[in-house]
């Protein structure tokens, strides 16, 4: 004889997930972490020799204790920053005084001028961490903006729309991240 | 024609609940995906600078946080630039054993990919974050993000 299964009473459903509703609201934070990605460089080896980096290749951008910015060889200004880095990066007339490209085969785009060229930021222990970000945020835009040039050009599509992670690797390769720090210095003191 | 004589009963219809716990749960789950909880609770004022350039951290299990910043309580902490990790003030010598605790509790597999955000007030001197920075790099932590907010592409 089968007994019968008393049914469950699932009147108090909505008021248990109202609850855990409820729960989740009060707990939940909206906010999306994001930022400026960077790499760190190890630890310098006391041994290895200094790379010997030609002065056309280096492109020397200073921040101050009081925030004020010199770029190669004067004053600098956060606001033509960045159209002087992609200057320096892209070196679009082939300058004797901005960096030299090498021809490198690379997959998916053949052979293309990579820029030798190396943007070297430098800061003081008393720059301003908003100030220091303005800068890094503006020599990232300079790349992000060659890249994605390049991948108009080549692809047709902006560089952060491309799904191919073949095509992302071509164009990374062709316009590397070289936004290198120098090792810190106390200049200017606190 | 009976048939189509509208009922004149001045009652409304009840409206059927019995899909409200399935609209719960709706929205029950999309809180509970989107949700993180807060794992601790800052001691320092962080209001992070504005950038453009920004990516969004991916896999926030693997990411390890460092707060720096004036203390919220300055009276009692004063306002020189202080460095909180988990739930207290530390200093610079603490960061090392903080990477090696944070390495420790993820799996083995994922420990390359750990990531250090910095979460760092726009007042903040860049020598405490240069310090940071330099013991992070002594312990091999090298993926490291600026926390920052999101701004609005500048034209140029």
């Amino acid at each position: 004889m089968a007994r019968k299964v008393p049914e469950i009473n699932a009147g108090s459903m909505a008021d248990i997930s109202f609850l855990l509703l409820i729960f989740f609201l009060v707990t939940t934070t909206m906010d999306v972490d994001s930022g400026i990605v960077r790499r760190l460089p190890p630890p310098p080896d006391p041994t290895a020799p200094t790379p010997d980096v030609k002065e056309r290749n280096v492109f020397n951008v200073l921040v101050n204790k009081s925030d004020r910015l010199f770029v190669e060889s004067g004053w600098g200004d956060i606001r033509t920053l960045r159209a002087e880095a992609k200057e320096f990066l892209s070196n679009p007339q082939n300058r004797e005084d901005l960096p030299e490209k090498r021809m490198e085969n690379i997959p998916g785009l053949g052979e293309y001028p990579v820029s030798r060229g190396i943007i070297s930021l430098k800061n003081d222990r008393g720059t301003s961490y908003d100030m220091y970000i303005q800068v890094q945020n503006e020599l990232t835009a300079a790349v992000n903006e060659l890249r994605d040039e390049l991948s108009k050009q080549k692809f047709g599509v902006k560089f952060s729309e491309l799904s191919n992670q073949r095509d992302i690797d071509a164009i990374q390769a062709a316009i590397p991240m070289s936004i290198s720090e120098a090792e810190p210095e106390n200049i200017g003191g606190k | 024609m009976a048939r189509f004589k509208k009922e004149k009963s001045g009652e409304l219809p009840a409206i059927s609940t019995a899909s409200m716990p399935d609209i719960i749960f709706m929205l029950l789950f999309f809180f509970m995906v989107t949700t993180t909880m807060r794992e601790v609770t800052l001691k320092v004022k962080v209001v992070p600078p504005e950038a453009s350039e920004v990516q969004k951290l991916e896999k926030k299990s693997l990411v390890s946080f460092i707060y720096i910043g004036p203390p919220t309580q300055s009276k009692m902490y004063g306002t020189e630039s202080r460095i909180q990790l988990n739930d207290s003030f530390r200093t610079v010598n603490d960061i090392a054993e903080f990477i090696y605790n944070e390495r420790e509790t993820r799996p083995e597999a994922d420990r390359g990919l750990l990531t250090t955000s910095l979460k760092v007030d726009k007042d903040v001197k860049m020598g405490v974050v240069t310090d940071v920075k330099q013991e992070l790099r002594k312990v091999g932590a090298f993926k490291i993000n600026y926390s920052t907010r999101k701004k609005a592409p500048r034209s140029n």
